[in-house]
This record gives C-alpha cells, structure tokens and sequence, in this order.
C-alpha cells in the first residue's frame, strides 16, 4: 500500500544519479589529467611493498577500473622474493614455498598474499571504494595541471 | 597603443581614471549555453547601477552576443579587433549603455576568428581598460581554446558560471583546473529548478557545490522573465525589484565586498501532493 501511494505520488529522483555519476567522472577526469601523480603513487606504494618483499618494479601496472558506483585502483606487483618472517637474509632465489608456483601475484589473486603480513595489504587501500567516493570531490579543483596562462 | 589612451571628454566624464586599478573579472564556464552572457549582461548592469565605472568585453570573437543582450546591437560601430590592431581608439570603439551611464560595451567582431586575437595584445587591452574602470567583465566565449586563453590572459579574477547539470559541473570542474588558484574563482549556479530540485529531479546547490567547492556568489532561478528581458535587449537586472533582478545586485554586492548572504532563488511552496510524497518519503531517493 504504502508502495503504491510512493509511486504515485513521485518517484525517486534522477539527482542522486546525476550526483554519483559526476562524482565518478570527475575522479576518472582528474586520474587522467595527472599522470604525475599515478607515477608518484605508483612509486609511494612500491616502496612500501618493498620492506617487505622484493618486486619487479620494471613491470608494475597500475590501473583505474569503474566498478558498480565507485572507481578502484587495481595495482599488479609483480613479487620476486619474499624474506622469512624473521630471518633477515634475502633470499634472491624464488624458494619460499608459497610463492614459488606464481611468483606473479596479480593483484586479484590477494587471499594467499593477505594471510601473511598485514602490510602487504597496503595495495588495496585505493580500491577501498567507500573512502574513494567520499574523497573524491576534494581534490576536484587541485590536480588538474594549470595550462591556461 | 597611444591611442587606445586618448580619452575624449564626454567618456572620459563617465570614466575618469581611477585611482586604484580596477578588477578585471573573467565569466567562464567552459561548457556553452549555461548563461555567461547574461550574467555578464546582468552583472555588469547590477554593477555599474551602484555607480561603478563597467566594461563589458565581449571576447566570444565571431560569435557576438551581448550586444545584443543589452541591446546595444544597433550602436556597435567598431569592435574589439580594430582596437587590437589599432583601426581604431578604444573610445572610437566603447558603446554606452543605454540605461546605465556608468556602463560600457567593447563587442566582439562578428566576422573575425578567435585566433585573430593575439594574446599579448588582450592583455595590454585590459590593462588599459583597468586604469579608466572599476570594472573589467570579461565575457569568455565557450571551450577551453585559445578564445578561452585569449579572454583568461588579462584577467585577474574569474566568475564560473555553472549551471545544475552533469556536463556543466564537469566542465567547470575542468575549467576551474586550468585557471589554477591565481583567478580565485568564485561561483554563480544559474537555471537553478527549485521545484526539481524539491522532486530531486535536478542536483542542488549542496550538491554541485560539494563537488566544486568553490565560493558561492549566488544562485540564479530559472525564470522566465530572463527569457522575455533578452528577447527586449533590457538585462532583468534592470528591475531590482523582481526577484532575480535582486538576485543580480545582491552578488554585485558580493562582488563589490558587501557582506551580504549569496542569494538563493525561493522554493515556491511544494503542493499538497509533494508534500504527502514527502511524508511518505518517495522524493529523494
């Protein structure tokens, strides 16, 4: 009943859609315009990665995808070798166990990589989509290069 | 250039140097038809009906507007490329309002090219203007070109002019990161519905706002009456007490300094039926 009256008397408005799809847009428009600062991130996360293990940092691939409402950052990080969790020596051959079979762990196959050490999850930060969607008008003004002068 | 500062008496009486520079306010947008040339119009008349010395240059160079908008169109003789290139004096070239002493039109040339216009040369042509008026409004034509260079170059400040739709948000968005933190834009959000935006049917202040975050100069209803004073050649804000007539001085007066609140077209009551959608909760998903 109350259902029926709803639809009758106004449908959910088209504004919300409006402001999402901007919201999405506009994120996707200011990761395009600063290619510098995908470089910079790019570098900020290896960097982190690499306290903990060893990557291939020639062949990082950092990418933007929509999905759904949000936009997420998917990062594949190529591992080399991962050190013991408490020797300290670097094991430069592929030997740990769990990573031999693949030393590429994509970024989509996390589950076995996660178990390990918190740290690594570092990567998925940027595709938390909540935190992204909230942040995303903020910078809207900033990181567009000034080209007009 | 010498003659762009020969100053004959009869204008140099509306526009005496003044003794501080003056403002030189680029209106842009990126996106076209959301309203720069009327608010130009509009805030250009708002402006110098305080007593203010106006100009209003018209940089949208092969498609002249506002002209015609304050219907000035039978009057332009000369344009902003013969002054340029010096076909002509700057006061060979000014067209005086028709109802506001104090205001001034430099129109563009309807038959030349935006790329006719060197840069070098618009900015001399503002600093110029900025000795004799309190008020340099410049109207930009739309894209991000070298139109939209040329008419930015001699600015110092910058209006966007936006209105509550997805491609006028994200071009203002774009355009506001062009100008980068020099121009401090400020915004004014034009053809706002309020009877949409109650249906949430059309993106509110809030919600443009939230996503350029810029000040907030005004609010401008779409109304008819905006319509039918263009149709006139007689900017609405030539009536001050219709309520966007107002809504124009009161961010003239933002402009100007005036500590007033930016001004907020009123939501005309929702009916009896919005109101039980409301109750009911069915508006705004």
């Amino acid at each position: 009943m109350i259902d029926f009256l709803r639809r009758l008397f106004g449908q959910p408005g088209s504004s919300a859609t409006a402001k999402d799809r901007l919201r999405l847009v506009l994120m996707t428009d200011h990761l395009e315009l600063a290619p510098e600062m995908i470089e910079a991130m790019k570098r900020d996360l290896v960097d982190v990665i690499s306290r903990h293990v060893e990557v291939d940092r020639e062949r990082i691939e950092v990418n933007f995808e929509r999905q759904d409402s949000a936009l997420a950052m998917l990062a594949n990080i190529p591992i080399l070798s991962v050190n013991r969790p408490n020797g300290n020596g670097a094991h430069a051959a592929p030997e740990p166990p769990k990573e031999t079979p693949e030393p590429m762990a994509a970024a989509a196959a996390e589950p076995p990589t996660e178990a390990k050490k918190p740290p690594v999850r570092k990567r998925r930060r940027k595709s938390s989509k909540k935190a992204a969607a909230a942040k995303g008008a903020a910078p809207a003004a900033t990181p567009a290069p000034a080209g007009a002068s | 250039m010498s003659q762009i500062q020969s100053v004959p008496q009869e204008i140099e009486a509306a526009a005496a140097p003044a003794k501080a520079l003056g403002r030189a306010i680029v209106l842009t947008s990126g996106k076209g038809g959301v309203g720069k040339t009327t608010t130009t119009a509009n805030l250009g008349t708002a402006l110098a009906q305080r007593g203010a010395k106006v100009v209003l240059v018209d940089a949208d160079v092969g498609l002249r507007n506002l002209d015609i908008v304050l219907g000035l169109e039978s009057r332009v003789k000369h344009h902003l490329l013969d002054v340029l290139e010096e076909q002509c004096s700057l006061d060979d070239a000014l067209v005086a309002g028709k109802h506001t002493e104090t205001l001034f039109l430099l129109a563009a040339a309807q038959s030349r090219e935006k790329d006719d216009v060197e840069t070098h040369k618009m900015k001399e042509l503002v600093a110029s203007l900025r000795e004799r008026f309190d008020y340099v409004l410049i109207d930009c034509p739309a894209g991000i070109e070298l139109g939209f260079r040329n008419a930015v170059a001699g600015a110092d400040e910058a209006i966007v002019v936006c209105t509550p739709e997805v491609s006028a948000v994200r071009d203002v968005d774009r355009v506001v990161g062009l100008l980068g933190n020099r121009f401090r834009p400020q915004l004014v959000i034009n053809r706002l519905r309020p009877a949409l935006v109650r249906k949430g049917k059309m993106l509110s202040v809030d919600d443009v706002n939230g996503i350029l975050r810029l000040p907030l100069l005004g609010v401008i209803a779409d109304e008819p009456e905006i319509i039918v004073t263009t149709n006139r050649g007689e900017p609405l804000a030539l009536q001050r007490n219709t309520p966007t007539g107002a809504a124009y001085h009161a961010i003239a007066a933002r402009i100007a300094g005036d500590d007033v609140p930016a001004p907020m077209p009123a939501s005309s009551k929702p009916s009896l039926f919005e109101r039980v959608g409301e109750f009911l909760g069915g508006k705004r998903a």
